[in-house]
C-alpha cells in the first residue's frame, strides 16, 4: 500500500488530498471536499500531464524568438526530454501560430507547434 | 484643425482591444488604439505559458494566442491604431497628446477617451531591501521578457522574492532554461499567486517556498553573488538568528503590481487609493464624464479573460455614450461599501438608471478566510449570501447584481459588501 499527498487545483482552498494505492491503483481518495478534488487526484497519481511552453530562437525576422508548446498535453515525466529536445533548435522566419516546429517531441507522439507570429 | 476621432483608446493590449472591439460592435466607426511598444497585445505577447481563455473561448491558450485572437479580431473590423506611440498627457476636455517618430507630438480631441495602460510591477526601490545594489537584480516581468523575447537568460542560479504569479510562472520557465532556482520566499504567510501556479511551476520541480520570510541583505559589489533570507514575525519584521544564506546571481522580484495611471492622475481623475486605480460607477466611467477605464489600470486582475470581459463593458459603455444612447442620469446614486474583509469594490459606486440588467461587481479581501460567506446588505437588509469554502486575496472575487431588484429598493443609498462566518 502507497500512500501520495497532493495539493488539489481545482479551486483556491487547495485541498490536501491523500490517495491511497495498492499495486497501481488508486484504492482512495481522502481529504478533498468535492467531486474535482476525487477527479484530479486519481488523474494525477496515475497519469499526470502538462502541456509545455517554451521558445526556440528564430532567423530573419521580425523578432528573435517565437513562442512554442505541445500542441496537446504530455506525461509530466517527460517535461524535461521535450524541453531539451528544442534546445539549439533555430528556425527561418516568417514563423505563424499553429506551424509545427518539431514533430513527434521526445518520443511523446505530440508536436511542438509555434504560438506566436513572426514575420 | 485638430484631429478627432469618437473614441482614443489609450493602450493596445488586452484591454485596449477587447474595448475597441466592443466599440465597434457597438455601431462607433470612429476609433483609435494608441499603443507605445511595436506591436498590439501588450505583455500577453511576453506570457507564453497555458492557461489563458477558459472562460473567454473556452480552450486553454497561451498568451501570445489568445492576443492573437483578439488582434486578428481588431484587424479584421478595422479598427485603426498607431505603435510606437506615447501618450503624453491626457487634458479634462479629451484633448489627447501624444508623440512617435513620424508624427513628432501631435494632438488629437476625443469624444470618449477609454483607459487601458495596464499596471507595473514593484520595483526594487519600493521594497527596502537593504544591502549593495548589483546587477543581477530583476523584477520578474523584466526575467520573462529577457527569456521569452530576447532569448536571453538573466542568470544561472536564482533566488525569488515574492510569490505573485510571474514569480511562479518565471520560477519554471528558468528551471526549463538550465537555471537552478533555490528558494521564492514569501513575506506574507499565504501566497499572491494562484494555487495551480504554486503546483504546477514549483512543487511540480521541488523549489522550495518559504512562506513569512523576506531578503534582509544583497551582498555583491558587481554582480549579485548571494542573498540572505529570514522568517519575519506577523507584524513583517525579521526574526534575529533565523537567517539563511543563499548563493545565487540572481534575484527576481514578484511584489506586486501597480495600475500605470500618470495620465490619469494628470487628467485629474480621481483614484481609490486601494486600487491605486481610478474611481468608476457602474458603466466604469472615471470622474471626468466620457473618460473610462478597465483592465489592470483599474484595478489590478488575475485572470485575462476578465480583463477582456470588463474591457468590453467599458467599450460598449463608452460607444452609448459617444452616440447619445445613454439616458440623462437622474442623479440617484448607491454607494458600495466594502467592509470586514473586502478591501475595495470596482465598481465604486451605481446609479441604478444607467446600470446595465445585470451588473458584474468584482472584489478583492485582505486575508485568508475560511469557510466563510459573502454578505451582500441593501442597507441593513440581506439580499444575498454566498458561502465560500475560501477566499483570498491572490483571487479576486465577484457578485452580480440585478437592475430589476435595486429599483425594487427606491429609498436604498448602500450597498455592503462583507466576509462573515459561515
Amino acid at each position: 500500500m502507497e500512500k501520495r499527498e497532493l495539493i488539489c487545483i481545482g479551486c483556491p482552498l487547495g485541498c490536501m488530498v491523500t490517495v491511497t494505492m495498492e499495486n497501481g491503483a488508486v484504492t482512495a481518495v481522502e481529504g478533498n471536499t468535492c467531486k474535482r478534488g476525487d477527479d484530479y487526484a486519481r488523474k494525477e497519481v496515475t497519469n499526470p500531464t502538462r502541456i509545455v511552453t517554451s521558445t526556440v530562437m528564430v532567423q530573419g525576422g521580425s523578432d528573435v524568438t517565437v513562442a512554442v508548446k505541445t500542441r496537446s498535453d504530455v506525461p509530466k515525466d517527460k517535461i524535461f526530454d521535450c524541453v531539451k529536445a528544442l534546445k539549439g533548435i533555430t528556425v527561418k522566419a516568417p514563423v505563424h501560430i499553429g506551424d509545427v516546429i518539431v514533430a513527434d517531441v521526445a518520443g511523446t507522439g505530440v508536436d511542438i507547434v509555434a504560438t506566436s507570429e513572426v514575420k | 484643425m485638430m484631429k478627432t476621432y469618437d473614441i482614443v483608446i489609450i493602450g493596445g493590449g488586452p484591454a485596449g482591444l477587447a474595448a475597441a472591439v466592443s466599440a465597434r460592435k457597438s455601431g462607433i466607426e470612429s476609433i483609435l488604439i494608441l499603443e507605445r511598444d511595436k506591436e498590439l497585445g501588450g505583455i500577453l505577447n511576453q506570457c507564453i505559458h497555458n492557461g489563458f481563455g477558459l472562460h473567454t473561448f473556452k480552450e486553454e491558450l497561451t498568451g501570445p494566442e489568445y492576443a492573437a485572437r483578439f488582434i486578428r479580431q481588431a484587424e479584421d473590423l478595422k479598427i485603426e491604431y498607431k505603435l510606437h506611440t506615447m501618450v503624453m498627457d491626457i487634458s479634462p476636455d479629451k484633448v489627447v497628446t501624444a508623440m512617435n517618430r513620424e508624427e513628432g507630438m501631435f494632438a488629437i480631441q476625443a469624444k470618449a477617451v477609454i483607459l487601458c495602460m495596464g499596471c507595473r510591477e514593484r520595483p526594487r526601490g519600493a521594497l527596502n531591501i537593504p544591502g549593495y545594489r548589483p546587477a543581477g537584480i530583476y523584477s520578474a516581468g523584466t526575467a520573462q521578457r529577457l527569456v521569452n523575447r530576447e532569448g536571453f537568460l538573466p542568470g544561472r542560479e536564482v533566488v525569488i522574492l515574492g510569490s505573485g504569479d510571474i514569480g511562479l510562472i518565471m520560477a519554471r520557465r528558468m528551471t526549463f532554461e538550465g537555471a537552478k532556482v533555490k528558494v521564492v520566499a514569501e513575506l506574507m504567510p499565504y501566497s499572491g499567486g494562484l494555487k495551480r501556479n504554486i503546483v504546477q511551476c514549483l512543487n511540480d520541480y521541488d523549489i522550495p517556498l518559504k512562506l513569512s520570510h523576506t531578503v534582509v541583505d544583497i551582498r555583491g559589489r558587481e554582480r549579485l553573488t548571494g542573498v540572505t533570507i529570514a522568517a519575519v514575525d506577523e507584524k513583517g519584521k525579521p526574526i534575529p538568528g533565523t537567517e539563511e544564506d543563499y548563493d545565487c546571481d540572481t534575484l527576481l522580484l514578484s511584489c506586486g503590481l501597480i495600475p500605470e495611471n500618470e495620465l490619469s492622475r494628470g487628467a485629474g481623475v480621481e483614484m481609490n487609493p486601494v486600487t491605486s486605480g481610478p474611481v468608476v460607477n457602474e458603466s466604469l466611467e472615471t470622474s471626468i464624464e466620457g473618460v473610462f477605464a478597465c483592465g489592470n489600470v483599474l484595478h489590478v486582475h488575475d485572470l485575462v479573460d476578465f480583463v477582456s470581459e470588463e474591457a468590453a463593458a467599458a467599450g460598449r459603455n463608452a460607444a452609448a455614450y459617444v452616440t447619445g444612447a445613454r439616458k440623462e442620469a437622474e442623479g440617484k446614486i448607491v454607494r458600495l461599501n466594502p467592509t470586514s474583509g473586502v478591501r475595495y469594490t470596482v465598481p465604486a459606486f451605481i446609479r441604478p438608471d444607467q446600470m446595465d440588467d445585470k451588473l458584474t461587481v468584482r472584489f478583492r479581501v485582505g486575508g485568508v478566510y475560511k469557510n466563510c460567506s459573502i454578505g451582500v446588505y441593501f442597507g441593513e437588509e440581506q439580499v444575498l449570501r454566498r458561502k465560500r469554502p475560501v477566499v483570498a486575496p491572490g483571487e479576486m472575487e465577484e457578485i452580480r447584481l440585478e437592475k430589476a431588484k435595486l429599483l425594487q429598493y427606491p429609498d436604498l443609498d448602500t450597498i455592503t459588501i462583507k466576509i462573515e462566518e459561515a
